[in-house]
């Protein structure tokens, strides 16, 4: 019997049912209660006119096979996913909803997401959304099951924008501390410059501008520093999280979301992304003390470590906000049933 | 219900002088942008704070009445149409910018506030918000985020979905919790996406973080003429694979052109059957190499006539006659309806023809005016009101337009909303297992089901009765048409 059909008997017999992708972010968001069934079989893009500016793929379809189609085509996933193994599927993207260094740009991966069919905890085999830019004919269930680690249903195809290559990529890089390259990215985000990435680590901020060449060389000249070289090696670098800051074993990694102009004396990020939107900072092991921190900043912290076994390392949520969470989840699962023990399951844990 | 009764509960809660009932105070919000829809609502309450919207939720959950909020009214799907026996919750006093902060490029405002009202109050900081519905002049933001609203900036600058940090919402019971946050995400699930475009059915949008951009330096628009809609279809997309996405790719057809013209006069060919506005913003340098480029695409792809705005006054011009589409068909019709049905761009040829045939086969004119980038449509069906059987075909023609959409892998609205206009096309485009998880995701919310009822989506019965089948993806009618 086909997967699906399979899931959906599972569900409707009121049989539990988890699902992992390419099993490369299950250190995210909580374990698994049950067994769960790889959806990697379930693969293939399905639709693919570069003029349309949409791709549509089954979810085990791997992160891999969907950017190199894009790429040549000259095109990419405008969200630039982290890529934390091979074996990753756009299911899987998808369900955790991260997006990478272009997010600032271009959007975040619910941004990018124009339609999806899902299984719901019924074991009923929906379509939201569609494959054209613009659609609001009912609730708008394909962008909420973006970032909700399969819990809402079975992620099971994926419409997604694509964008063209920029013609030219440059990256400035500037030497400063961190205070002064936030100031720097303030005064940059006032003006129409093709930024298309802007981090900081190791004392130095990086730029990235993307556009018509010509664009790109006159706010390049205004923005001043000197042109990094290896420009794609180190945003693929930070992109998939890869340099040593970020793979250090003897402390636990938290990404910490919080507004952009957040003070940088107000946390202590070894590295930040989107122009200060991301902060990374590193914690002692079982020390969860990064959820008071960035909630008192207004923002929320997610525990990124390979090896964390209790928790599912999400911020806490405000109870009107949990309660919503909830009730959004029986209204999708009402039994329970989908990738038990992931994202919302301790969520009133306060750690 | 009593109507004394009724008011005299929301009085408790509510200063006088906002709560009318009298049919002379009531009147004008029998309708909102679509006037072929119109009721009286039993009590109208403008409030002005806070603890009067969820005074009024509370006492209208408890008296299980009907509440439906309305922004600006300039919707064109009745989403805001009133509840002949409940409430119309007037938002138009909460009209305050509360807060700009330009270092984070943010603004904090009420949902009453005008779109266009806050790029103007920070234009001197040469920053705005990027949606721009036609109606911007009036609409409200509120509005705009029941709908998510689109404009003809959304291929380069995204929706309303796209341009808000969080939104703050009255829940059913009065209770207020806020969605989203500054940062740019938010734990838990994506409440703000579900909360965008929910056509006021979730709950009543209190505040609104909006993003806002830099304006960009320069803003060049170029005007093309085609003999052929196919070719000017074709442009687009040769345009999109050399990479470009222009801030704006506006198409009207040859009906829509003679219209405008005689209106505005605005320098149209008349003698296009399909004439596309192309804009390109960025830095100057940036604007200027994409503009011959787009000028190459355009010759190549057999544009029979090509003109750039030399100047900003001419740039307004061109577009003064897309933006006057609308008013311009209302001079030449004694009404008109409008549809908001969106395709995969490559059918554009194949539905226009369709349209063509319903049109001669209705014996009613349409005129076409199209958000090229993205692939929304907006057929003009042109009528009179006070002809009963032209209502009908109007009504009908406009039905058959939404299925066709559906029917090549579109859907029924891109940017305009269901409302109560396109209820029954909702059961088209959804089985009754997507209905009913619609449905349950409603009660998630609002479990007595008071807030807006009756809109965006069908309940099964009526799609019994309306008795259109679903088209079923994969099986749909007409396999002949290439669909992937």
């Amino acid at each position: 019997m086909p997967l699906i059909d399979t899931l959906c008997e599972r569900l409707a017999a009121r049989d539990p049912v988890s699902v992992v992708g390419g099993d490369t972010k299950s250190f995210l968001a909580g374990r698994l209660i049950d067994e769960p069934v790889s959806m990697r079989d379930h693969a293939g893009i399905v639709n693919y006119e570069p003029t349309e500016l949409v791709l549509t793929a089954k979810s085990g379809t791997t992160l891999y096979e969907i950017e190199s189609c894009l790429n040549d085509a000259r095109q990419m996933l405008p969200f630039e996913p982290p890529r934390l193994g091979e074996l990753s599927t756009i299911g899987g993207v998808m369900a955790s909803g991260l997006s990478g260094p272009r997010r600032i740009h271009l959007g975040s991966a619910r941004d990018c997401v124009l339609g999806v069919r899902l299984i719901n905890g019924l074991g009923h085999h929906l379509r939201f959304g569609g494959e054209v830019m613009k659609n609001v004919a009912g609730y708008d269930l394909s962008r909420l099951s973006v970032g909700a680690f399969g819990t809402l249903g079975v992620l099971t195809e994926i419409s997604v924008k694509v964008l063209p290559i920029p013609e030219k990529e440059q990256t400035q890089k500037l030497e400063c501390p961190q205070a002064k390259a936030l100031e720097t990215l303030i005064r940059i985000g006032r003006r129409p410059y093709p930024v298309s990435a802007a981090s900081w680590i190791n004392q130095v901020l990086y730029v990235r501008l993307s556009g018509a060449a010509s664009g790109v060389k006159s706010a390049a000249a205004a923005i001043g520093g000197e042109i990094l070289n290896e420009a794609d090696q180190f945003w693929s670098e930070l992109r998939d999280m890869n340099t040593q800051q970020f793979t250090c074993t003897d402390r636990w990694l938290w990404r910490i979301s919080v507004a952009p102009t957040t003070p940088t004396d107000a946390l202590d990020a070894f590295c930040f992304d989107w122009a200060g939107g991301q902060r990374w900072i590193t914690a002692p092991p079982d020390d969860f003390s990064p959820f008071e921190l960035a909630s008192r900043l207004g923002g929320h912290a997610v525990c990124f470590d390979r090896q964390r076994g209790v928790g599912t390392g999400m911020q806490p949520l405000e109870s009107g906000i949990l309660r919503l969470n909830r009730r959004v989840k029986e209204a999708m699962d009402p039994h329970g049933l989908i990738n038990r023990g992931r994202l919302l399951e301790e969520a009133t844990h306060a750690n | 219900m009593e109507t004394g009764q009724l008011v005299a509960a929301l009085a408790a809660g509510v200063k006088s002088g906002r709560v009318l009932f009298r049919e002379q105070d009531t009147a004008p919000y029998e309708c909102d942008g679509l006037t072929m829809f119109k009721a009286k609502p039993k009590v109208v309450v403008l409030p002005k704070t806070r603890d009067e919207v969820c005074h009024v939720l509370k006492t209208c959950k408890s008296l299980a009445v009907p509440v439906v909020a309305r922004g600006a009214g300039t919707g064109l799907s009745g989403g805001a149409l009133p509840h002949a026996d409940g409430v119309l919750l007037v938002m138009s006093k909460f009209s305050e910018i509360l807060e700009i902060d330009e270092d984070a490029r943010i603004a904090r405002v009420e949902p009453g506030v005008r779109n266009l009202a806050i790029s103007e109050a920070v234009n001197h900081l040469d920053l705005y918000y990027a949606p721009d519905p036609s109606s911007q002049i009036a609409c409200s933001i509120g509005g705009n985020i029941a709908e998510n609203s689109g404009g003809v900036h959304c291929l380069k600058y995204g929706l309303t979905v796209h341009n808000v940090l969080s939104v703050t919402i009255a829940l059913d019971d009065g209770s207020i919790v806020t969605v989203g946050s500054d940062a740019l995400d938010s734990p838990g699930y994506d409440l703000l996406a579900l909360t965008i475009g929910s056509e006021g059915l979730l709950g009543v949008v209190l505040e609104i973080t909006v993003r806002l951009l830099p304006k960009p330096e320069e803003t060049r628009v170029i005007m093309a003429a085609f003999d052929d809609v196919t070719k000017a279809g074709d442009s687009v997309g040769n345009i999109i694979s050399a990479g470009i996405i222009p801030a704006g790719l506006e198409m009207m057809d040859g009906a829509a052109v003679a219209a405008v013209e005689d209106f505005v006069k605005a320098g149209y060919p008349l003698d296009a059957e399909a004439l596309l506005l192309c804009e390109v913003d960025g830095t100057k340098a940036e604007v200027a190499d994409e503009l011959a480029r787009v000028e190459a695409l355009l010759k190549e792809s057999g544009a029979t006539m090509l003109r750039v705005a030399t100047n900003e006054a001419e740039r307004l011009l061109f577009w003064k006659g897309r933006k006057s589409a609308f008013p311009a068909v209302g001079r030449i019709s004694p009404d008109y309806y409008c549809m908001d049905g969106t395709i995969p761009r490559k059918h554009l040829s194949l539905v226009l023809g369709r349209m063509r045939e319903m049109s001669e086969r209705h014996g009613l004119r349409c005129a076409n005016v199209f958000h090229a980038g993205d692939g929304n449509l907006h057929p003009l069906i042109l009528f009179d009101a006070n002809n009963p059987a032209e209502v009908k075909h109007a009504e009908d023609f406009g039905a058959e337009i939404l299925e066709l959409c559906v029917e090549v892998g579109g859907t029924i609205t891109g940017e305009h909303g269901v409302g109560v206009e396109k209820i029954n096309e909702m059961c088209v485009q959804f089985s009754s297992d997507e209905l009913t998880q619609f449905h349950s995701m409603k009660a998630a919310f609002d479990p007595t089901g008071i807030l807006n009822p009756g809109k965006a989506v069908p309940t099964l019965n009526r799609c019994a009765e309306f008795g259109k089948m679903h088209i079923h993806h994969g099986q749909m009618p007409h396999p002949e048409l290439e669909r992937f």
